[in-house]
Parts: C-alpha cells; sequence; structure tokens
C-alpha cells in the first residue's frame, strides 16, 4: 500500500484542492484530511460520516477547592502559570504535566483526561474518507494527525485499496512531523513568491530530515518565471524530482464554491490538464 | 497596545497584512513575526538582522552515578520523556515539555537541567520598524516555547503587531493570547469561511475583541460578508483580487510602496482598530 502526503510549508498554495482533484483520478484510494487544525477536504468531499469517534488526549488539573489548604506549594512548582489567584487552573495555560497533581499534599487536585475533538469514518461519492475536528485551542495535533494516519491505513488493508492520499498541514512543526513520518512520497506544492519559497526550502530540509522522499510541483507558476525556475533549480540541487507548473486559474476558485474538485468543474481548463500530467507522473512513480 | 493578525486557514495574507500594516504607520512600532514554523514578515521588511540568539528550553540531564534507578521520574512524566529500564534511563529529549516534574521528585537530586535547541531569534531594524522573528529549528516539534520567547520583546511603549501562524491550535493560542485586538485575514470562499469560523472561535475563548480583513475580496462567494453580518463582526478593510498585487507580493513589494493609496486605507484600519478595542475596554469597565 502506497500513501501520498500533500504539504508545502506555506499555506494557501492549494494543497487541498490538489488532493481533491488527485481524488477524481485515482483509482481505489482512501482519502485522509492531516490536517486537523483547520480540515477543509470534507467541504469538497462532502462526505456522509458513518463513526464518530472522540479522540481523548492529555488531562487538565482541576483544584477541589473544598480539599484545598491553599498552601501555594502548586503556585511554586507550576511552570506554565497556569494556577491563577483563588488557586483556580487556567484551562488553556495548563500544560497537562500533572507536577502539581503529584505533589499536593491534600490530594486536592483531579487531573481528568481531556476530549480535545473526535474524528470520523466516511464515505464520499471518491471512496472511504477519515477525517478530523480538533477542539479549537486544544493541544496534541501531532497525536490526532497519527491517528487519523493509522486509522487510513487500517481502513485501506481492510478494503484492500492500494493507495492513501493524504492532505497535509502547513508549516513545519508537530502537525507536519506527525504527518511525513513513514510515508511512501511526500508531494511539497510550493509557489513562485520569495514566502513560498523560503517555506518551501525549510520544508524540504524537514522531509531529507526524516528521510522521506520528496517530489515537488509549482502552483501558480505564471505569477513569477523567475521564481519558478528558482524553485525548479532548487529542487534539481537537491536532487528532487520536478513533477510540473499549474498555471494561476480561477477554476480551482469557482470548483471550491461549487464544492466540486476542478475534474468536476471544468477538466479542460489548463489548470486541468497541468494536474492530470502531475498525476501520471506520480503514479508511475509509485507503481499504481 | 497588541493587536495579533491571525487567519485560521494559510495563505489568505495576513503577512501582507502585519507588514503593511506596519509600514504604514511607521514609527514607534515593533513586528513580532511569531509564524516561526515559516517566518516571512522579514521578507517584505527588509531589515538588518543585527543579533540572533539561539534559545533552547529546559530537559532533563541524568547523572548516572547519582541515580539509584527509582523509577519516580518515569513515573511522574506525563510526555514519556523518561523511561527507566533495569539500570538504564532513557531520555526522549523531544517529548520534553520542560514542566519540571522529574527534577522536583528526584529523591538524589540526580537530575540537572539541560537544553534542547528550539531555534533561534533575531532582531532587526528597518525604516522605523523594529522587527522580531523565531525561526524553529527544522526538527523541533514544539512551537508554543519559541513564540513565548519571541513574545517576550513586547515592548509596552511601542504599538506591537503580531504575526500569527495558520490554524486554531496551541501556537495560535500562543500568539493572539494576552492581545488586545485579534485581525482575522480571511478569503471568501468555503474553504475561508470555515476556518474563519474557527478562528473567530479562538478570539472569543480568549475574549478578545476582532475584525475582519477580506482579501482577494472579489474572488468566491458572498458567504463570508452573510457570516460577518449575521455574527456582527466587523469588516475593517477589503482588498480586491488584483493580478499586479500578485505579482508584486511574489517579488516580496509591499503593496504601500507600489500603489501608495493603500497607505491612507491601512492608516484608517488602524484608527478603526483603535476605536474598537477602546470602546470595547470600555464597555468591560461598566
Amino acid at each position: 500500500m502506497k500513501e501520498l502526503i500533500v504539504i508545502s510549508g506555506k499555506g494557501g498554495t492549494g494543497k487541498t484542492s490538489l488532493i481533491a482533484a488527485f481524488a477524481s483520478l485515482a483509482d481505489s484510494k482512501v482519502l485522509c484530511d492531516a490536517d486537523v487544525d483547520a480540515a477543509d477536504l470534507h467541504l469538497i468531499m462532502d462526505p456522509f460520516i458513518t463513526t464518530r469517534v472522540d479522540f481523548k488526549s492529555g488531562h487538565t488539573a482541576n483544584i477541589n477547592r473544598n480539599k484545598c489548604s491553599e498552601c501555594g506549594l502548586c503556585l511554586d512548582l507550576c511552570r506554565f502559570n497556569a494556577i491563577k489567584d483563588g488557586f483556580k487552573v487556567n484551562h488553556i495555560d495548563c500544560e497537562g504535566c500533572g507536577v502539581c497533581v503529584y505533589f499536593c499534599p491534600e490530594k486536592a487536585i483531579d487531573f481528568p483526561e481531556n476530549t480535545c475533538g473526535q474524528w470520523y469514518y466516511a464515505q464520499t461519492r471518491f471512496g472511504p474518507m477519515v477525517h478530523a475536528r480538533l477542539g479549537i485551542a486544544e493541544e496534541n495535533s501531532g497525536k490526532l494527525v497519527t491517528l487519523v494516519r493509522q486509522e487510513s491505513k487500517r481502513l485501506a488493508d481492510e478494503k484492500n485499496l492500494d493507495l492513501i492520499l493524504t492532505d497535509g498541514p502547513p508549516g513545519v512543526g508537530c502537525p507536519v512531523i506527525a504527518s511525513i513520518g513513514g510515508a511512501s512520497a511526500v508531494l511539497i506544492v510550493a509557489e513562485p513568491t520569495l514566502s513560498g519559497i523560503h517555506d518551501m526550502e525549510r520544508v524540504v530540509q524537514l522531509a531529507n530530515h526524516f528521510k522521506v522522499t520528496a517530489m515537488v510541483c509549482v502552483n501558480k507558476f505564471d505569477l513569477n518565471l523567475e521564481l519558478t525556475r528558482d524553485i525548479e533549480n532548487f529542487a534539481q540541487d537537491e536532487g528532487l524530482s520536478c513533477l510540473g507548473r499549474i498555471p494561476f486559474d480561477p477554476v480551482f476558485t469557482k470548483a471550491m464554491v461549487k464544492g466540486q474538485t476542478i475534474f468536476e468543474y471544468n477538466g479542460n481548463s489548463s489548470a486541468g490538464k497541468a494536474v492530470r500530467k502531475i498525476w501520471n507522473i506520480i503514479s508511475k512513480s509509485l507503481n499504481l | 497596545m497588541i493587536i495579533t493578525i491571525a487567519s485560521g486557514k494559510g495563505g489568505t495574507g495576513k503577512t501582507t497584512v502585519a507588514t503593511n500594516l506596519a509600514q504604514s504607520i511607521g514609527s514607534n512600532i515593533q513586528l513580532l513575526d511569531c509564524d516561526v514554523e515559516e517566518p516571512n514578515a522579514h521578507l517584505f521588511i527588509n531589515p538588518t538582522f543585527a543579533n540572533s540568539e539561539t534559545v533552547s528550553m529546559p530537559v532533563p540531564e541524568v547523572d548516572e552515578e547519582k541515580c539509584t534507578y527509582c523509577g519516580k521520574c518515569a513515573e511522574i512524566c506525563q510526555f514519556k520523556a523518561i523511561a527507566v529500564v533495569n539500570e538504564n534511563v532513557l531520555i526522549f529529549e523531544e517529548l520534553c515539555h520542560s514542566c519540571g516534574g522529574c527534577w522536583e521528585v528526584c529523591p538524589e537530586g540526580a537530575i540537572a537541567q539541560g537544553g534542547r535547541e528550539l531555534g533561534v531569534i533575531q532582531k532587526g531594524y528597518s525604516n522605523g520598524i523594529e522587527i522580531i522573528h523565531g525561526r524553529l529549528r527544522v526538527g523541533e516539534a514544539m512551537s508554543p516555547p519559541l513564540i513565548k520567547k519571541v513574545r517576550a520583546y513586547q515592548n509596552p511603549d511601542k504599538l506591537t503587531i503580531i504575526d500569527a501562524p495558520p490554524g486554531t491550535s496551541c501556537p495560535v493560542i500562543a500568539s493572539m493570547k494576552d492581545a488586545d485586538f485579534v485581525l482575522l485575514v480571511t478569503e471568501p470562499t468555503p474553504f475561508g469561511l470555515y476556518d474563519l469560523k474557527l478562528a473567530v472561535g479562538a478570539a472569543q475563548i480568549l475574549n478578545i475583541p476582532l475584525g475582519l480583513v477580506i482579501n482577494r475580496s472579489d474572488l468566491g462567494d458572498d458567504k463570508v460578508r452573510e457570516y460577518a453580518y449575521q455574527e456582527d463582526l466587523p469588516i475593517l478593510l477589503e482588498i480586491p483580487f488584483d493580478r499586479q498585487i500578485a505579482e508584486a507580493y511574489s517579488k516580496g513589494e509591499m503593496l504601500v510602496d507600489f500603489m501608495p493609496k493603500w497607505k491612507d486605507k491601512f492608516l484608517g484600519l488602524h484608527e478603526k482598530i483603535r476605536h474598537l478595542s477602546s470602546h470595547q475596554t470600555l464597555n468591560t469597565k461598566h
């Protein structure tokens, strides 16, 4: 089974639109949205959710005022300044380390497990999908990313599907690290802007750091041809394959507004033709 | 005053708004780039970075001479960063949150504080703007500790503009917390709207007044405006899509520099933010 993750470093370069377009082209696959912080793939896939599961992770301290003797030890020990005047724990600041719980001489601090979000099994017109919703202001998105990827693999195994198409998060931190480990290949969607290049270079370093095979494509290439060539030269110097260029094309936004992939909206658009070429190279290189 | 510029969805124009706002105001201002995974503001401000500081967070270092392998450190650690196996202490420092539990609990005083490198903080100036940004070390998973260290440079005598990372989880909260105003930059598309709602939720959890900027305001549909109207969220600025703007952005040029008429619009945005945040403060006092 193969797993392709689309990442970008910079946000808004077109990861989700591209994964949705690939969903139109690929046969037997599972779709996976690993951008659990701001998941958008479902807005095009319109999934019918068949199973919902609470995502539990970490704990939060809660001081029981009836038992508390106000000795102040917890205030001294907390390195996150989460315990405020009046011995109340600020749940946003609490890191869930449990140091206060362990040392409280009155055993006055409860430590319940957090429910941080939900994850879903769903059916879509393109096949099964696994996605999630992390609660606002919650931590541990890396763990939720790992979980949706594991569940996607399980589902692919169970249904005998040979591909997982995963929409990754922006950045280079915890959720991205959790997204790329052990993947068959990573596709980096770059855009020819100074920010786009700067961010792509960091995400290439990350892929190298975790020894994952990376490929690059350039979206909105005609906004700046010089920088498009810079991206391709950089990729070549790093030994990465460049899969192609996608023009700036309003068809992406128009399709999104209709809740469609670009192939459902207009497969003969210039962007559609470019994406089809890129997909053909990917499916060859993954032996699909 | 602290203004945090956030979005939910990536690529909506946070950095464009942050840098153009800073450039328009031009004096007594600092710009903190808290998108430490992918800091970009400097590409537009072009500062000379005068100093660069490597920052780290404390992680345990075990003195095996003193250690009796009692296992209390592994027991207290909620993050599975320490394991004691027979007469071996294994430390997984990348999992450590620096809570201090292990060195507090160790009966032998065998745990010292080492350090894990988070990244660097760079500080520079350009045209009256002080810019400070963090760059997360590639391979480091946790960005909030570095964001907090960037924010330690906040100067209460200046207007502080914070460029936040995308998303709505801990790094965004670390960038919004204690701000006087949150400016959310969105685009009028289904993705923009869905992520905007999450970002509004984050600002509301923190109880911070907020306003919207709609970028590429003539692409997409009207749903963002309908939502703003229903929820009574003020739209403070709209920036239409213009291929010239997109091409200038690609080269690192600032909107207010190549289309000077935008300077007044960004100054107007600043006025509206000042008005809204002071109005909100008055309301709380009453």
